[in-house]
C-alpha cells in the first residue's frame, strides 16, 4: 500500500483497513461476506507486513469470538462483516459489551432480510446495530459518506473502543465501501491514536470492574501477571460472577450509562446550508450524498433547504437532532430501509407531523433528483 | 502437592456450584496437578472455557481466564494463542459445549494444529440446563429430551478430532486420576492442537434418570469398563464392545499454527 501522503484513488473498504492499521490495530479475525470481503483481503495481505495477524476462521461466531480473545491480550481488534454474518456475531458482541471488551466491528451493509441482496446497498442495520444483541447494553455506532470519512470514522472508532471499552460498530454501506474516490489521507504519524487505560496498581490489588471518576475501567493484558477472570454473567467489581441483587444492580447501571458523560465528544455530525433552511434532511452514509445535491437542487428552485448528516448513528444524537429540528417547517429522513432512522428522529424532533420519510427499499440508490421531487410535492401540498 | 495446587485456585470464591458427587473438581484437580508438574509459569497461563458445568471451572482457577459464550471456547482461545503465542492456553469445555455447538470450531482448531490444550469434561449430558442429551449421550440412554431413550449415535469424540488433525489425543477418567494428569501433561508438552477426552460422572443429571447409582457405584463402572490401550490392541472385538479405552491414544508431530504464522512473518520481512 501506498503509504505516501500524496492524492490517491482508494475504496471506502480499503481506506477502513488502512485506517485501522494506522489507529494501531493488530489483529482480525473473521469469515468473508459480501460486500465486506475486501477489508480481509487487505488485512490478510498487510497485517503480517508489520507484524500483525489475520486469520480466516471457519465462522462468523468464531471470528468475532477470536477477535475479542485477541483483545484480552493487549492487540487492538477488527472484524468485518455484512448483514447476515452481523447477525452471527451478536452473541458475542452482547458478550464485549458486558466484559467491556475494546473491539470494531465494520458492518458493509447489504440489502435484507436473509440473504437478501448481497451487492445491493442498503441501509438497514440501523436497529441491528443497537439491538442486534439481547439486553440493555452501550454501543457505539458510526456511519461514513465518503471514502475520506471512512478513514477518519474508522480511526474515531479504534480510539473510542479502547477509550470507553465498549464494541463500535461501523455501518459502512455497499456505495461507500465500494466506490473509489481521489483522497489525501493524514499523515499517519500525526494521527491521535488511544490507547486503553492500563491498571496503575500491582497484581496483588487489582480489581478488573472498579472504576475511578472516569466511569472506565482499567484493563490489564492477559499474561501479565494479573490474572483477572472475564465472563458474561453478571460480575461484579472482581469480576467474580453474581446475581446479588444490589451489586448486579450498581455494575449494569454503570454499564448502561458509562456512555452518557461522553455523550459530546461521540456525538459527530456534519452540517450543510442548516442556518437559513427552512426544510431540513436528516440522514447518513452514501444516502447523506444524495440529499447534499438534493438541497442546491432545491436551492436553485428557491427553496432553502439544508442538511443535517449523522455520522454518529448511535449514541443517537438526540441534541443536534432536537435542535435543528425545532424551527424547520419541514424535515425528510431519506433512508435506504423502510423508516428506522427515521423512528428515532420522530422521538426528538417536536412536531411529528411534519416529518416525511424518503425511502427506497429495491437496492438501488435514491437519487438527488428522487428526494427534490418528494419535497417539491410534499411542499405544494402544504 | 495440595498446597501448591492451592495456590492456583481462587479459594476466596469457594464453595463451588458443583453439586456433590460431580466429578468436574476430579478433572479440575488432574488438570492442576499437570500444570504444577509441568513447571508452566503460572502469570502465562490462560484457561478459556464456554458454558456449562464443566465451564465453570476458570471461575475458581488463579490465572488470567474466560469464561465465554456456549460454544466459542476455542475461538476466544485460538485469537488469545495467535495475538500472543507465549501463553501457555488450555481449554475447559463440556460433551454439549465442545462438540455440539462448538463442534464446528473442534474441528477446524484441530485442523490448524494450533498449540492448545483442551480438556473435554465427558458426562454425557447437558448438565447445567438439567439433563438433556448431548453428542455424547450414548444411544438409548435417557435424558429430558430422549424420554423414550436416544435414537441418536454418539460420536466417539477421540476418534472425531484425530481425523480433523489433533497431534495429541488422550482420554482418561476421573477413576484413573494418575492416568488423567500423565493425559494432560503429555497435552502440555505437545506442541500443537492436543486433546483429552476426561470421562467424568453427573449422579444428578445423568446418573439418576439412567438408573446408575451413586457417585461411587458410577465410579465403579468406570473402573469396570475402561480398557487401557495396550490391553485393548490384544483383545478380541467381541470382547471390548460395550467397553471404552483409555490412555494415550493418538501422537503425531505436524507443523503447528503460530509457529507457521511466525515463519511467515519473517519470511515476508526478510523478502522486503
Ligand atoms: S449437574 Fe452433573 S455435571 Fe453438573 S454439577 Fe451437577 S453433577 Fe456435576
Amino acid at each position: 500500500m501506498n503509504r505516501e501522503r500524496k492524492a490517491q484513488l482508494l475504496q471506502g473498504n480499503q481506506a477502513c483497513s488502512l485506517a485501522a492499521i494506522d489507529a494501531g490495530v493488530r489483529f482480525y479475525a473473521g469469515y468473508p461476506i459480501t460486500p465486506s470481503t475486501e477489508i480481509a483481503e487487505f488485512m490478510a495481505e498487510h497485517l503480517p507486513r508489520i507484524g500483525g495477524k489475520f486469520i480466516q476462521m471457519e465462522d462468523e461466531l468464531g471470528g468475532m469470538g477470536a477477535v475479542l480473545g485477541a483483545a484480552l491480550t493487549g492487540a487492538k481488534v477488527i472484524t468485518a462483516t455484512s448483514g447476515p454474518g452481523f447477525s452471527l456475531k451478536q452473541e458475542n458482541i452482547g458478550f464485549a459489551a458486558m466484559a467491556e471488551i475494546p473491539c470494531v466491528i465494520v458492518n458493509v451493509q447489504r440489502m435484507g432480510p436473509s440473504t437478501g441482496g448481497p451487492t445491493s446497498p442498503a441501509q438497514g442495520d440501523i436497529m441491528q446495530a443497537r439491538w442486534g444483541t439481547h439486553g440493555d447494553h452501550p454501543i457505539i455506532a458510526l456511519s461514513p459518506a465518503s471514502v475520506l470519512e471512512t478513514y477518519e470514522l474508522t480511526v474515531k472508532a479504534v480510539n473510542f473502543a479502547e477509550k470507553f471499552r465498549v464494541p463500535v460498530i461501523i455501518l459502512l454501506d455497499e456505495v461507500v465501501g465500494h466506490m473509489r474516490e481521489k483522497v489525501v489521507l493524514p499523515d499517519p504519524a500525526e494521527l491521535e491514536v488511544v490507547d486503553r487505560k492500563r491498571p496503575a496498581v500491582l497484581p496483588g490489588s487489582y480489581r478488573p470492574y472498579e472504576t475511578d471518576d472516569t466511569g472506565i475501567p482499567a484493563m490489564a493484558d492477559f499474561g501479565t501477571g494479573y490474572r483477572w477472570h472475564v465472563t458474561g454473567l453478571t460480575h461484579n467489581e472482581e469480576g467474580a460472577p453474581t446475581g446479588q441483587a444490589d451489586s448486579v444492580e450498581r455494575q449494569l447501571t454503570r454499564l448502561f450509562t458509562k456512555l452518557d458523560r461522553y455523550e459530546e465528544e461521540i456525538t459527530l455530525y456534519k452540517t450543510f446550508k442548516t442556518a437559513d433552511a427552512s426544510c431540513l434532511f436528516i440522514t447518513f452514509g452514501c444516502t447523506a450524498r444524495s440529499a447534499a445535491e438534493a438541497v442546491n437542487i432545491l436551492r436553485e428552485e428557491g427553496l432553502k433547504a439544508g442538511l443535517l448528516q449523522l455520522q454518529t448513528i448511535w449514541p443517537f444524537p438526540r441534541k443536534v437532532v432536537k435542535e435543528l429540528t425545532r424551527d424547520k417547517e419541514l424535515v425528510f429522513v431519506p433512508e435506504l430501509n423502510w423508516g428506522q432512522l427515521r423512528g428515532e428522529v420522530e422521538k426528538y424532533a417536536p412536531g411529528k407531523e411534519k416529518l416525511y420519510g424518503i425511502n427506497k427499499i429495491n437496492g438501488e440508490l435514491i437519487t438527488p433528483q428522487e428526494i427534490a421531487a418528494r419535497v417539491k410535492e410534499v411542499a405544494k401540498a402544504c | 502437592m495440595l498446597k501448591d495446587i492451592e495456590g492456583m485456585m481462587r479459594t476466596g470464591r469457594l464453595p463451588h456450584i458443583w453439586c456433590p458427587g460431580c466429578g468436574n473438581g476430579i478433572v479440575m484437580k488432574a488438570m492442576l496437578e499437570a500444570i504444577h508438574e509441568s513447571g508452566l509459569n503460572t502469570d502465562k497461563i490462560v484457561v478459556v472455557s464456554g458454558i456449562g458445568c464443566s465451564s465453570r471451572a476458570p471461575g475458581y482457577l488463579n490465572f488470567d481466564t474466560v469464561h465465554t459464550t456456549h460454544g466459542r471456547a476455542l475461538a476466544f482461545a485460538t485469537g488469545i494463542k495467535l495475538a500472543k503465542p507465549e501463553l501457555s492456553v488450555f481449554v475447559v469445555t463440556g460433551d454439549g459445549d465442545g462438540t455440539a455447538i462448538g463442534g464446528n470450531h473442534l474441528i477446524h482448531a484441530a485442523r490448524r494444529n494450533i498449540d492448545l490444550n483442551v480438556i473435554l469434561f465427558n458426562n454425557n449430558i447437558y448438565g447445567m440446563t438439567g439433563g438433556q442429551y448431548s453428542p455424547l449421550t450414548p444411544q438409548g440412554r435417557f435424558a429430558t429430551t430422549s424420554p423414550y431413550g436416544n435414537l441418536e449415535r454418539s460420536f466417539d469424540i477421540c476418534d472425531l478430532v484425530r481425523g480433523a488433525g489433533a497431534t495429541y489425543v488422550g482420554r482418561g477418567t476421573v477413576y484413573h486420576t494418575k492416568l488423567l494428569t500423565e493425559l494432560v501433561k503429555s497435552a502440555i508438552r505437545n506442541k500443537g492442537f492436543s486433546f483429552v477426552e476426561a470421562v467424568s460422572i453427573c449422579p444428578v443429571s445423568y446418573g439418576r434418570r439412567n438408573k446408575l447409582g451413586s457417585a461411587p457405584e458410577m465410579l465403579k463402572w468406570l473402573r469396570d469398563n475402561a480398557v487401557a490401550v495396550k490391553a485393548a490392541r490384544a483383545m478380541e472385538p467381541e470382547k471390548l464392545a460395550g467397553k471404552f479405552v483409555i490412555g494415550e491414544l493418538y501422537r503425531e508431530t505436524a507443523p503447528e499454527y503460530t509457529e507457521l504464522y511466525a515463519g511467515l512473518i519473517a519470511r515476508i520481512k526478510e523478502g522486503s
